[in-house]
C-alpha cells in the first residue's frame, strides 16, 4: 500500500482511545495515593472519567475516515459502538462500587479500563494486525477481571474456563487470520476483500469460519457459547455484567464490519450461516435460559438468546438491518445492567443469588423491585418499553431482506424469552418472604445506575426517534 | 391547533398512574381517589367527543398528527371515525366504573389502580390509533399490567397459571400479526405505517391471500376466536374483579377490532377469499362456548364462556362483509362490553361478600344484593338478545348481514340461523345462574353479609344506561356506528 506519511490529525481521530489510556494511568495514580478505605472512590473517578470521554465522543468534531494508512477506520458505526462501550463502562464502574465481595482497588478499574480500550480499537480496527491486538487486550484484561475475586474459588475457575476458551478460539481465529494473509497477500481489510474475489471458494469459507469462532466466542453465539453460563455464574457480578454487554457488544462490532468490508465476496454464504446460527442461538439460550435456578445463569442463557435476535439484524445484511442491530445493542446494554444492578444489591444483603432469593423484593423495595421488572419486561420484549421497539426494526429489517422464516423463530423465542422473564417477576411481586419486611437500602452510585437506565429503557421505547435517527444516520456511510 | 381531544382521553390516565406512583407507599385513599379522577377526566372527553362527532361528515374527525419514528414512517397519528367512537366511550366508561367496584382493594392499592390505569391507556391508544407501528405498541402495552394484576391480586389457587397462559398466548398472537403488519409495510413501498395511506394501495391479490390469515387469526387470538379462545375463560377466572371487566369489556374488543381494521380493511381481497371459510371457526364460538357454559356450575366460567360466544357474534358481523354486518358487529362490541363488564362485576362483588363461585352453593342472594341480582338481570336479558336492549339491536343487524352475505359462500344463511339458536342457549345458562344465584333460600351463613355499596350502585347503573337507553332508542348510537360503517365502506369502493 506504498509509503504513508505520518499525518498529526491521527492522533486526533483515536483520541477517544488515547485519552481512554491516559484515564487508566491517572486511576492506577490514584489509587497509590487514595488510604484502602477511600478506595471505593476509584469507581467514581472512573465513572467521571469515561463521561468526559464520552462526552467527547458524541460532541467534539473528531476527524473521521481511515488514519494510520488505513489501520483504522473513524466512521458513524464506530463511533455508536465507542458510545455504547462508554456507556456500558459508566455504569458498570458505578455498580462496582455497590459490590461488597469485590476488593475495590486500581488494578480493577484500570483492568476494566484497559478492557474498554481494547473494544473501542476493536470498533475501528480495520486491519487484521490491528484487529488481534485490539482484541486480545480485551480478552486478557477480562479474562482477570472474572477470575478477581481470588479468596473464591467460583470466580477462580471461572477466570480460568474463560482463558482457556478465549486462548482457543482466539488461536482458532488467528490460524484463520494467516490463512487470509497467504490467500490474499495482506492484512487491510479494502486490499483483502479485493483479492477474495478471486480465491478459491472452498478456501474462502474455510478462512472465512475459522475467523468467525474468534468472533463467535466474543458474542457468545451457538456453537461458541458453551463458555457462558459458568463464567457469568463464577465472575463478579459487575464483569459478568461487563462481559454480557461490552464484550458482546465488542465482537458485533468487529462482526458487522468484517462482514461488510472484509467478506462481502461471500455475502451470500454468510447470509444463509447467520440466519442458521442466529435461529439455534436464540432457541438454545431460550430453551436453556426456562430451566435455570440461578439468577446469574439465567441471565447467561437470556444474553446467548438476545444475542441471536441482535444477529437476526447482522444477516439481514442491509442498512435497516445494521442500524437496528446497533440500536438495539443499546438498549440492550442498558437493560441488561440495570438487570445485574439488582442482581448486585440483592445478592449483597441475601448472599445468595438463587431466583428463589427474590421473593418479595417489590415489598422490600418497590424502586428495586419496578426497575428489575421494567428491565425484565424490556428484555422480553414488552411494550412500551425500548426491549420492544429494538426487537420490532429488528424483525423488520429481517422481513425487508426476505428472511421470513428467521422472523418466525424470532417471533416464537420472544414468547419463549418471556415465559422464563416472567417467572423471575413473578417471584420478585407476588411471592412473599419471611425478610420481606426488612427493608432494602439503595447506595447512591446505583441510585444512578438504575435511575438512569430505568429513564432510558422507558425514553428509548417511547421516543426512540433521536436515537434511532443517530445510529441510521451513523450506518448510512455503509450502504 | 384544535383541543387535542384523544390525546387527553389516552395520556390522562397514564399521567394519572405516574402520579399515583409517586406517592407515598403507606396510602390507601389517595391512589383510588386520583385513579377516578384520571379515568372520569377520559369519560369526560370520551362522551364530549361522542356528543361532537360529526354523523354527516364521517371519516375520521379528532385527528391529530406529529412525527414519532419518521426515518421508517412511524408518526403518533391518531383519530376517531364512527366506530372508534364507540369504543372509546365504551372503554372510558368501563374503566371508570371498574376503579369505582375496586374501592375495597386493601392490598398495595397504589401499584393496583397504576397498573389499571395503565391498561386503560394501552386500549385507548389501540382504538384510535392510525399508525401502525404505535397501534401495535398500544396494543401490546396492555400486557404488562395485565400480567402484574392478575399475578398479585388474582385468585390464588389459578393465578400464575392463568396470567402466564393469557399473556403468552396474546403476545404470540400479536407478533404473528406484527410479521404480517410488517410484510405490508414493504410491500406497500410506501414506506409508511400510516393506515390511511396504506389503506390506498392495492395489493395483489396473492398477497392479501397469503397475508390476512396470519393477521386475522394473530389478533384474533385477543378476540378468543376458537380454537384459541382457551386462555380467556381461565384469564377470566384468575383475575381481579376489575382486570375481568376490562379484558372482557374492552380488550377483546381491541383484538376483534384490530383484526378488522388491518385484516378486513387494507387486504379486503384476503377477507373476502378467507372470510367464508373461518366464518366456521367463528360458528364453533358460539356453539361450544355456549354448550359449555350450559354445563359450567362455575358463576365466574360461565360468564367468561358467555363472552367468548359473545365475541364469535362479533367476528360474524366482520365476516358478513357487509354495513348490516359490520354496523351490527360495532354495536356488538358495545354492547357485549357492557353486559360482560357487568357480568363480570357482579360476579366479583357476589364473590367478595361470599368467597364461593360454585352457583349450585349459592342462593337467594336476591334477598341481601337486591341491585346486584337486579343488575345481573339487566345484563342477562341483554345478553340473551330480549328486545327493548342494546345487544338486541346489534344481533338482528348481525344476522341479517350474514342472511345478505349469501352472495359470497352460500352457506351464510344456514350460519346466521345457527347463531340465532345460540342465543337460546344464551337464555337457558343465564337464567339457570340467575336462578341458582339470585333465587331460593338465603343459607344461613351468608344472613349477615355487607349490602352492595353506594359506589358499586353507581357503577351498576352507569352501566346499565347505554344498554337500555339504547335499547329502547337505538337512534341514540346507531347513527355514530353507521356513518363509521359508511365511510369505511367508501375508502373500500363499496366493496
Amino acid at each position: 500500500m506504498g509509503v504513508t506519511t505520518f499525518n498529526p490529525t491521527w492522533l486526533l481521530s483515536i483520541l477517544p482511545e488515547i485519552l481512554l489510556l491516559a484515564l487508566s494511568i491517572v486511576v492506577l495514580g490514584v489509587d497509590l495515593a487514595l488510604p484502602a478505605e477511600r478506595k471505593r472512590t476509584l469507581g467514581l473517578w472512573t465513572a467521571a472519567g469515561l463521561i468526559v470521554i464520552l462526552a467527547v465522543v458524541l460532541l467534539a468534531p473528531l476527524p473521521t475516515g481511515p488514519a494510520f494508512g488505513g489501520v483504522v477506520r473513524i466512521d458513524g458505526v464506530a463511533q455508536v459502538f465507542r458510545a455504547v462501550f462508554l456507556l456500558g463502562g459508566i455504569l458498570v464502574a458505578l455498580m462496582s462500587m455497590d459490590f461488597r465481595p469485590l476488593r475495590q482497588d486500581g488494578p480493577y478499574y484500570g483492568l476494566l479500563l484497559f478492557s474498554l480500550l481494547g473494544m473501542s480499537l476493536m470498533a475501528v480496527a480495520e486491519n487484521l494486525v490491528m484487529l488481534y491486538v485490539a482484541m486480545e487486550l480485551t480478552g486478557i484484561s477480562a479474562y482477570v477481571l472474572v477470575g478477581y475475586m481470588r479468596e473464591t474459588p467460583q470466580s477462580a475457575e471461572a477466570g480460568l474456563k474463560y482463558f482457556l476458551f478465549g486462548a482457543f478460539s482466539s488461536a482458532v481465529m488467528l490460524y484463520g487470520f494467516s490463512w487470509l494473509y497467504a490467500l490474499a497477500g495482506g492484512t487491510g481489510y479494502g486490499q483483502l476483500a479485493q483479492a477474495m474475489r478471486f480465491i478459491p471458494f472452498p478456501l474462502a469459507v474455510l478462512a472465512f469460519l475459522m475467523v468467525l469462532v474468534g468472533f463467535g466466542f466474543k458474542v457468545a453465539m451457538v456453537p461458541m457459547h458453551f463458555w457462558a453460563p459458568d463464567v457469568y455464574q463464577g465472575a463478579p457480578t459487575p464483569i459478568t455484567a461487563f462481559l454480557s454487554v461490552g464484550s458482546k457488544a465488542a465482537g458485533f462490532a468487529v462482526l458487522l464490519r468484517a462482514l461488510r468490508f472484509l467478506f462481502p465476496a461471500l455475502e451470500p454464504t454468510w447470509v444463509v450461516l447467520l440466519v442458521a446460527i442466529s435461529m439455534v442461538t436464540m432457541t438454545l439460550g431460550n430453551t436453556f435460559a426456562v430451566w435455570q435456578k440461578n439468577i446469574k445463569r439465567l441471565l447467561a442463557y437470556s444474553s446467548i438468546a438476545q444475542a441471536g435476535y441482535v444477529l437476526i439484524g447482522v444477516a439481514a445484511a442491509s442498512q435497516i438491518g445494521v442500524a437496528s442491530a446497533a440500536f438495539y445493542l443499546i438498549i440492550y446494554t442498558v437493560m441488561n445492567v440495570a438487570a445485574f444492578a439488582v442482581v448486585v444489591l440483592v445478592s449483597n444483603l441475601t448472599g445468595s443469588e438463587d431466583v428463589e432469593s427474590f421473593s418479595g423484593l417489590a415489598r422490600r423495595s418497590s424502586f428495586l423491585g419496578w426497575s428489575l421488572m421494567l428491565a425484565l419486561f424490556s428484555l422480553g420484549g414488552v411494550p412500551p418499553f425500548g426491549g420492544f421497539v429494538g426487537k420490532l426494526l429488528i424483525f423488520a429489517g429481517a422481513i425487508q431482506s426476505g428472511l421470513i422464516a428467521l422472523t418466525v423463530v424470532g417471533v416464537v423465542n420472544v414468547v419463549i424469552g418471556l415465559y422464563y422473564y416472567l417467572n423471575v417477576v413473578k417471584v420478585v411481586f407476588e411471592r412473599r418472604s419471611e425478610q420481606e419486611q426488612e427493608p432494602l437500602e439503595v447506595p447512591a452510585p446505583s441510585k444512578w445506575v438504575l435511575g438512569f437506565t430505568m429513564a432510558a429503557i422507558v425514553l428509548l421505547g417511547i421516543l426512540a426517534y433521536p436515537v434511532y435517527q443517530w445510529v441510521w444516520q451513523a450506518s448510512a456511510g455503509w450502504f | 391547533m384544535a383541543f387535542p381531544f384523544l390525546s387527553v382521553i389516552i395520556f390522562a390516565p397514564a399521567i394519572t398512574a405516574v402520579l399515583i406512583l409517586l406517592l407515598p407507599r403507606d396510602r390507601q385513599t389517595e391512589p383510588k381517589v386520583l385513579a377516578a379522577t384520571g379515568s372520569f377526566i377520559s369519560l369526560f372527553m370520551a362522551v364530549w367527543v361522542f356528543l361532537a362527532y360529526d354523523r354527516t361528515l364521517g371519516g375520521y374527525q379528532f385527528v391529530e398528527q406529529m412525527p414519532w419514528l419518521p426515518i421508517i414512517g412511524s408518526s403518533y397519528y391518531v383519530g376517531v371515525n364512527g366506530m372508534g367512537v364507540m369504543l372509546v366511550l365504551l372503554n372510558a366508561l368501563l374503566l371508570f366504573c371498574a376503579v369505582l367496584i375496586s374501592w375495597h382493594i386493601e392490598e398495595r392499592p397504589r401499584e393496583f389502580f397504576a397498573l389499571l390505569l395503565l391498561m386503560g391507556v394501552g386500549v385507548f391508544g389501540a382504538f384510535t390509533l392510525l399508525d401502525l407501528f404505535l397501534l401495535v405498541l398500544f396494543y401490546e402495552l396492555v400486557l404488562f399490567p395485565i400480567y402484574l394484576l392478575i399475578v398479585n391480586w388474582g385468585w390464588k389457587p389459578l393465578r400464575e397459571y392463568g396470567a402466564m397462559k393469557l399473556t403468552l398466548y396474546l403476545l404470540l398472537g400479536s407478533l404473528v400479526a406484527l410479521v404480517g403488519i410488517l410484510a405490508i409495510y414493504f410491500t406497500s413501498g410506501l414506506r409508511t405505517f400510516d393506515m390511511v395511506a396504506l389503506g390506498g394501495v392495492k395489493f395483489s391479490p396473492e398477497f392479501q391471500r397469503i397475508w390476512f390469515l396470519p393477521i386475522f387469526l394473530g389478533f384474533g387470538v385477543l378476540a378468543s376466536i376458537w380454537p384459541f379462545y382457551s386462555w380467556s375463560p381461565d384469564g377470566y377466572a384468575a383475575a381481579p374483579t376489575a382486570v375481568s371487566m376490562l379484558h372482557a369489556g374492552v380488550l377483546k374488543n381491541v383484538g376483534a377490532f384490530t383484526a378488522f381494521r388491518v385484516a378486513v380493511l387494507l387486504l379486503p381481497e384476503g377477507a373476502k377469499f378467507w372470510m367464508p371459510y373461518i366464518v366456521f371457526l367463528m360458528v364453533m364460538n358460539v356453539v361450544y362456548a355456549t354448550f359449555i357454559a350450559l354445563v359450567h356450575t362455575d358463576f365466574k366460567y360461565i360468564i367468561g364462556f358467555a363472552s367468548v360466544a359473545h365475541l364469535g357474534v362479533v367476528l360474524m358481523g366482520f365476516a358478513a362483509m357487509n354495513d348490516l354486518g359490520w354496523s351490527g358487529a360495532v354495536t356488538m362490541m358495545f354492547a357485549h362490553g357492557i353486559i360482560a363488564a357487568m357480568s363480570f362485576a357482579i360476579v366479583g362483588m357476589v364473590y367478595d361478600r361470599t368467597h364461593i363461585r360454585e352457583i349450585k352453593e349459592l342462593g337467594g342472594m336476591i334477598r341481601r344484593l337486591a341491585p346486584a341480582a337486579l343488575g345481573f338481570a339487566i345484563a342477562g336479558f341483554a345478553s340473551m338478545g330480549m328486545p327493548g336492549f342494546l345487544a338486541f339491536v346489534a344481533e338482528v343487524q348481525v344476522f341479517l348481514g350474514l342472511w345478505k352475505a349469501a352472495s359470497l359462500a352460500p352457506w351464510y344463511p344456514v350460519i346466521a340461523i345457527i347463531s340465532a339458536l345460540g342465543i337460546i342457549g344464551t337464555a337457558a345458562y343465564m337464567l339457570r345462574a340467575f336462578q341458582y344465584v339470585f333465587m331460593g333460600e338465603l343459607k344461613p351463613q351468608f344472613a349477615d353479609i355487607p349490602p352492595i355499596g353506594p359506589l358499586d350502585k353507581v357503577a351498576i347503573t352507569l352501566m346499565s344506561l347505554p344498554l337500555i337507553v339504547g335499547g329502547i332508542y337505538p337512534l341514540l348510537f346507531l347513527p355514530v356506528v353507521q356513518s363509521g360503517v359508511r365511510s369505511v365502506l367508501a375508502v373500500l369502493g363499496g366493496a
